[in-house]
């Protein structure tokens, strides 16, 4: 409980206290580093044009349902409903133009419909006072249902202006940009609005915000409405990528797109994390998936590899927390 | 316990730093058995600190520690109890969601054949209770008890082990009289065993009544070693290094329209048929025992809680039920009782904390007004004397009373009208709290109304225009400043307990 009762031993204690300030700092960053020079190393095909724009876009999906799910955890909550809201948007989308709807209108309803729903698993958690856990674990089931029902199991075609999102602009991939305005508004959103400052304090501390007067379930709704919308928008990137819906899209995507956040140095215990920690965390993941795919490492493997990243960067954040 | 030529314990020389600060620098402390030294110091003199050394919370930097004339390293917490050491935290170390009987029996829970001893487990807290005159539920859950038994189930739990040095760090800061009487007795039992103790508090009446001797620290360096019998304004200003006039200057302010209007507030099990009043300009204390219902009262009409019936009004306004946003717009503000869990956002920086309440009044459209949220945090930090190195620093890198402070800075900041203080000096020093006193004053002369819950009947008689006493969750009694006294007080708040307990 007590928050100071773990200052390591006299010693070390500077030398790991400034290591343990540095990697907290740069922890994200550093990484990267690491893994961008060992794959350099590596393979020399890796530090090419083509293939880091290959990295962008392979990096985009995750990293928008990241930025999504970084003001969820931020908030203290999680969403691990994100992967199956993403495919539901889009098939929604494609569902949508196949009635005979404009392409622009599927483009602007899947976001939509990934934001209604956010907001009932937000609605759920604030009002209904369910573990965000369980409210969208709930969703990601509903969401991968009605993924299917519309569907009927088929992949959904898109219209030109959702496949287009796959296409480039001046030679740079439109997923690539999309992410970045994406991380620009979180990175605002974040840090100079209202809003995102007061998610920190909720994600702090519930009880000493709502007793500030800051309107703590008004924001958990919001959070997860918003995370339900940047998971709309991965789901058109995806589609558009693809040029077609996939009904089993996006699987398990969300535990990407948390691996990102806490990679980037967010705490799940809530208060904690920045839109800029996320982009690394999300490139950190790509960059491995890519260079081991360059490698001709068996996707089993990957898995193994990826899941020893997110190990390291917890405990990275674990000694982050003893030092501070 | 035979006495030896050397003390108990000694610390020599120690020093610590955290970061670029220097919390402690060459400070001694000795420690004789059947003694109990006092530590006394302003908000972040150290005391706090110093004590987690002795605990095996922090090692020093410099210097040395010695039991029984041993040099030793207390590297854990685990060192420290092996060395007889226990210690009551001046922040609870309980686990909220455990029940009473498992947190005072926690790390030493008894059992047979691995399985949990529910039986004996249930005796060894209750005797625990016993000692120290507690009679509360043990397998209630920790977390839904109030801070005053929360503080005596931790005193509890120290006092269950056989220490044969106890450091208690401002186990009173949260206890009425009558609880403080029942903790002095123990006290006094331990110290005819031979226990050494260390005993901080900010309470300058107890040190006569319970300390032997007081090692004042001032900025982290050791100042004097004197008599516990020494008169309370020497012992100011040794502390402080300056003379405190007067402890309670309240200046009454001519009294204005009624500001704060709460008519027949019940709750269920909390309060019943609660109504009061308090004027611009007027402070109106709540006095009573704990679990009298001052805190279920005060949340209640902040919107922290909901209630059943009856209204709350601030300027003829009515306050929506259960909407905290609403009332700090019309002007309520809310110190609760404790910091750690319901006041302060730990982690995140003082700067941040103190803006809380503003953070929405002071925005352009949607975006914060990040720069005046710093300018302002640091305006008012220098006015209510924080001490800090940087607004950005988390709050929980400050000392105690420092922490309350940030609390009250944020109505400060907030213009608040309607202040209702929850133990606003719990922890405080008595510089700060004068500091506070004024800033209660400033707060009336420019019309604003304060309703102040205390378990410190001076402080409640000494700031208060006029004197609520409840008991039982009810209003019990009216005094006005002039006749009340502690015991005017306090036989109001007793002889109404025996009868009507809704608790
Ligand atoms: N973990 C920490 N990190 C950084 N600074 C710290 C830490 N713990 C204490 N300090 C600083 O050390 C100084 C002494 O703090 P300490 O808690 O010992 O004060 P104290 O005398 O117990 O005060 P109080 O009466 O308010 O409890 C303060 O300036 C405080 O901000
Ligand atoms: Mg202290």
């Amino acid at each position: 409980m007590s928050t100071e009762t773990t200052t390591p031993a006299k010693p070390a204690r500077t030398s790991r206290q400034r290591l343990g300030q540095f990697l907290s700092d740069n922890g994200a960053l550093v990484g990267l580093v690491v893994v961008v020079v060992a794959m350099f190393i590596a393979t020399p095909d890796f530090l090419t044009t083509t293939n880091l724009l290959n990295v962008g876009v392979q990096a985009a999906v995750v990293a928008i349902l990241a930025f999504g799910m970084t003001y969820v955890i931020v908030a203290a909550g999680i969403d691990l409903s994100v992967g199956s809201v993403a495919a539901l948007s889009a098939v929604s989308a494609g569902w949508i133009v196949g009635q005979g709807m404009p392409g622009a209108l599927g483009l602007v309803a899947g976001p939509l419909v990934g934001l209604l729903a956010g907001l009932l698993s937000g609605l759920a958690t604030a009002y209904g006072k369910l573990p965000s856990f369980i409210a969208t674990l709930a969703m990601l089931s509903v969401a991968r249902g009605l993924t299917l029902v519309i569907s009927g199991g088929r992949p959904q075609s898109m219209p030109d202006e959702i496949s287009w999102l796959g296409s480039r602009v001046l030679g740079v991939p439109v997923p690539i940009l999309v992410t970045l305005v994406m991380f620009a508004i979180t990175a605002f959103v974040l840090n100079r609005t209202v809003f995102g400052r007061s998610l920190y304090a909720v994600g702090g501390n519930e009880e000493a915000a709502r007793l500030s007067g800051l309107a703590v379930k008004k924001l958990t709704a919001a959070v997860f409405a918003l995370s339900g919308l940047y998971a709309g928008i991965a789901g058109m990137v995806l589609a558009g990528r693809l040029s077609s819906a996939q009904p089993q899209a996006a699987v398990g995507y969300e535990l990407d797109a948390i691996a990102a956040v806490v990679i980037g140095g967010a705490s799940l215990s809530g208060g904690q994390g920045r839109a800029t920690g996320t982009l690394i965390g999300a490139l950190v993941l790509a960059v491995i998936r890519n260079g081991l795919n360059l490698l001709n490492v068996s996707s089993f493997w990957q898995q193994v590899v990826i899941g020893l990243v997110i190990a390291l960067a917890v405990g990275i954040d674990v000694l982050r927390r003893k030092t501070s | 316990m035979t006495t030896s030529e050397h003390p108990l314990l000694q610390l020599k020389g120690v020093g610590k730093r955290f970061g670029g600060v220097v919390a402690l620098r060459d400070v001694d402390l000795s420690v004789r058995a059947g003694q109990v030294q006092v530590l006394l110091g302003e908000n972040g003199a150290g005391k706090s600190t110093l004590v987690k050394m002795i605990a095996g919370v922090h090692e020093p930097d410099t210097g040395s520690i010695e039991i029984d004339g041993r040099p030793v390293r207390i590297t854990s917490t685990r060192d420290a109890e092996s060395h007889g050491i226990a210690t009551i935290h001046q922040e609870l170390n309980l686990v909220p969601t455990l029940s009473v009987a498992e947190n005072i029996t926690l790390g030493r829970t008894p059992s047979r054949l691995g399985l949990v001893d529910r039986r004996g487990m249930r005796k060894l807290a209750q005797e625990a209770l016993d000692r120290i005159g507690l009679s509360v539920d043990l397998d209630r859950k920790v977390g839904t008890l109030g801070i005053a038994r929360q503080q005596l189930v931790e005193i509890a739990k120290a006092l269950s082990v056989d220490a044969r040095i106890l450091i208690l760090d401002e186990p009173t800061a949260a206890l009425t009289r009558t609880e403080i009487a029942q903790l002095f007795t123990v006290v006094n039992q331990l110290r005819d065993h031979g226990v050494g103790m260390v005993f901080i508090s900010h309470h300058l009446d107890e040190i006569a009544e319970i300390g032997d001797t007081v090692t004042v620290l001032r900025d982290g360096a050791f100042v004097d070693e004197v008599p516990a019998s020494t008169p309370e304004p020497e012992l100011i200003r040794l502390m402080v290094g300056r003379s405190i006039e007067q402890l309670f200057p309240r200046r009454r302010p001519d009294l204005g329209e009624v500001l704060l209007q709460v008519k027949g507030l019940s709750s269920e099990g909390r309060f019943d048929d609660v109504s009061l009043q308090v004027r611009r300009g007027e402070v109106v204390g709540l006095a009573g025992l704990v679990g009298a219902g001052r805190t279920e009262l005060l949340r209640a009409i902040s919107g922290a809680d909901n209630y059943d019936s009856g209204t709350v009004a601030v300027g003829g306004r009515q306050v929506p039920r259960h909407d905290v946003a609403a009332g700090v717009a019309l002007g309520l503000g809310h110190v609760p009782e404790d910091r750690k869990t319901q006041g302060l956002v730990l982690g995140a920086s003082v700067e941040d904390n103190v803006g809380y309440a503003t953070l929405r009044s002071h925005a352009r459209g949607p975006l914060a007004d990040l720069a005046g949220q710093r300018r302002r945090a640091h305006q008012v930090s220098e006015q209510l004397r924080i001490r800090l190195n940087d607004v950005r620093q988390p709050v929980r890198s400050l000392s105690g009373g420092n922490q309350q402070k940030v609390v009250f800075g944020r109505w400060t900041l907030a213009g608040s009208q309607v202040l209702l203080l929850d133990e606003p000096t719990r922890g405080v020093d008595v510089g700060a709290k004068v500091e506070i006193y004024e800033l209660i004053n400033a707060v009336t002369e420019a019309g604003g109304a304060v309703l102040l819950a205390s378990s410190e009947l001076p402080e409640v008689l000494g700031m208060s225009d006029r004197i609520l006493v409840m008991a039982g969750g009810r209003i019990v009694g009216e005094l006005t400043a002039d006749e009340a006294t502690q015991d005017s007080v306090m036989s109001l708040a007793v002889k109404e307990v025996e009868s009507t307990r809704v608790h």
